[in-house]
């Protein structure tokens, strides 16, 4: 692609914004791009939102790269690499979305483009606290029962996404669930689902350099995220020995996940 | 029935592909893949003495006739690495080349005796990344005497594994260097590896795109200065030549072999033919040779000569 010129920043809570580019990009939820700072570094984020000859990115700080990309303003320019990846293909009906923090960055998205497909859709969020909680009135608006949960109670249900997956599939009502998030939440969410034989769709995040396949850095035993990921379907994730377990820092030095 | 069975310093592959390195070789899975997609023989990412991040993003682009790359041999270090070795030994169903580069000649040879432990098919000494000459200088295969002197010293830890010189095509010198690397006891030479290097700049952001500003070039683009290399290398040595660069099709395979390659190195085709461009490249030499009656593709080693 190249550079993109920073059309509107928009704040979603206290500690994530959305910066929206001028780029006619044609994305699926679930997708990325390569994110370009000169002078500073490259790095995978997923579209949040995707048309009208826009697209838009949503970052919180997390380190040098986030905070620099998150005080952007409007008019700077930004450089932009892909779509890459493969996104969340559920051919369902009836399907739950669990998001956690910062990982819900792709996932109002993924709710309005099911719910315009006509999906019954329950999106289920989680953060640390009220203020951290992304898209839960974006998915609310594009029709999906929204499910809240913080880990501190100060909003809706006290607990974890994943207590909220777990009553909605025991009531039996879900197909298919999508997740992204932190990755011991998605391992939980994946269990989850192959208790009650439920298709499950992760998005799953390793160090990235290329972004089209060919470097191997990005390698979850032997898949290459970037590729054939980011999301992956429960087939693929049943063969991962190192989902929720292992992944690998710069050097390729295995760490645990 | 054709023959794409070749032997390289004593190895058999069944085919004459081979998985460049610092292509898809982080780990012992993705190893295993290329093996099944067809790959004769495979190389890990070199390694290095200690950890190293290599350089920031972006690393690797994609421009309209191949690609470029300043990944500054970002690897775990060979204690960690040498472990991961081991397990592809054992998991991979082909030749697996154990490739290391180091900062002078004594240190090759400690990481090549480190190396030569995991039990690899063959090592691969990488004399020629153009990436890290601020970090490292000038590459080893850029002069004889360099060269001889890295080989020299990791021959001397690497046992009875075959070692093969990874030479550059970014040299005035190259057939010196090919006859001092195969004087001081290299089994093969691989050539080659990326040319320049070379420089994409941003328009817009009126910045070069890489971290590292100049990377190696790769693909399609470099495969006729590949190809010429592997012709003057030929003329030079009696050693076995891995012919590198550009190589995504089976004519393009046929073509270094006939400059005088005896196997071929795959790198930058992964990005568009993924796993299986090895099986794909090995299954269109074996079309060709049987349209045109040869019956093993060693008769084809070097014919372009005759």
């Amino acid at each position: 692609m190249g550079m993109a010129k920073i059309l509107e920043v928009r704040e979603e809570n206290p500690r994530m914004r959305t910066l929206f580019l001028d780029a006619a990009m044609k994305a699926s939820p679930g997708q990325f791009a390569m994110l370009w700072i000169p002078g500073l570094n490259e790095k995978p984020l997923s579209f949040s939102y995707c048309g009208e000859g826009r697209v838009g990115f949503t970052v919180a700080k997390v380190g040098p790269f986030s905070e620099k990309l998150s005080q952007m303003k409007v008019g700077e320019l930004v450089g932009v690499r892909g779509p890459f990846g493969n996104g969340f293909k559920p051919k369902w009906d009836r399907i739950a979305i669990v998001g956690g923090g910062c990982g819900a960055a792709p996932l109002g998205f993924l709710a309005e483009e099911l719910a315009r497909k006509g999906a019954k859709v329950s999106f289920v969020v989680g953060a640390k606290t009220k203020g951290e909680l992304l898209f839960a009135e974006r998915a609310r608006s594009a029709g999906a029962e929204v499910l809240v949960c913080t880990d501190d109670g100060s909003e809706e249900r006290k607990g974890f996404a994943t207590d909220a997956l777990k009553d909605l599939l025991e009531k039996g009502k879900i197909d298919a669930v999508c997740t992204c998030g932190p990755e011991i939440m998605m391992r939980k969410v994946f269990e989850l689902c192959e208790a009650k034989g439920v298709e499950c769709q992760a998005s799953l995040e390793r160090w990235m350099k290329c972004g089209f396949g060919v470097c191997g850095q990005c390698a979850i035993d032997g898949f290459l995220v970037c590729k054939e990921g980011p999301v992956f379907p429960s087939s693929k994730l049943r063969r991962m020995r190192e989902f929720g377990t292992l992944k690998r820092d710069a050097c390729g030095l295995p760490l645990k996940a | 029935m054709v023959e794409l069975g070749v032997e390289l310093a004593g190895i058999r592959l069944r085919n004459p592909t081979i998985l460049a390195s610092g292509i898809l070789g982080v780990t012992p899975a993705t190893l295993k893949r290329a093996a099944k997609g067809g790959a004769g023989a495979v190389t890990m990412k070199s390694l290095g003495p200690e950890p190293r991040q290599g350089h920031p993003n972006p690393t690797v682009l994609e421009w309209e006739c191949g690609l470029i790359n300043a990944v500054g041999l970002s690897n775990p270090g060979v204690e960690a690495g040498a472990k991961e070795v081991a397990e592809a030994v054992k998991k991979v169903k082909a030749p697996v080349i154990a490739s290391f580069f180091a900062k002078d000649a004594a240190e090759f040879g400690v990481v090549a005796g480190r190396l030569a432990a995991a039990k690899p098919a063959m090592l691969e000494a990488n004399l020629s990344c153009p990436n890290t000459i601020r970090e490292m200088g000038i590459p080893f295969a850029y002069e004889p005497e360099h060269a001889a002197e890295a080989v020299k010293a990791a021959k001397e830890r690497a046992g009875d594994i075959p070692l093969i010189a990874k030479l550059s095509p970014n040299t005035h010198r190259l057939k010196e260097v090919a006859k001092a690397v195969e004087a001081a006891g290299a089994g093969a030479i691989n050539m080659g590896n990326t040319l320049g290097p070379g420089m994409l700049i941003d328009v817009d952001a009126r910045k070069p795109i890489l971290a590292n500003k100049a990377g190696g070039v790769s693909g399609p683009a470099i495969r006729p200065v590949a190809v010429r290399c592997v012709w003057d290398v030929y003329e030079s040595v009696k050693i076995p030549i891995i012919g590198t660069g550009g190589v995504g099709s089976g004519r393009d395979a046929l073509e270094m072999i006939m400059a005088g390659a005896t196997a071929v190195g795959v790198g930058s085709a992964v990005a568009s033919g993924g796993f299986k461009v090895f099986g794909k490249i090995a299954k269109e030499m074996e079309e060709w040779m049987a349209k045109n009656g040869v019956s093993s593709v060693r008769e084809l080693v070097g014919v372009a000569h005759k």
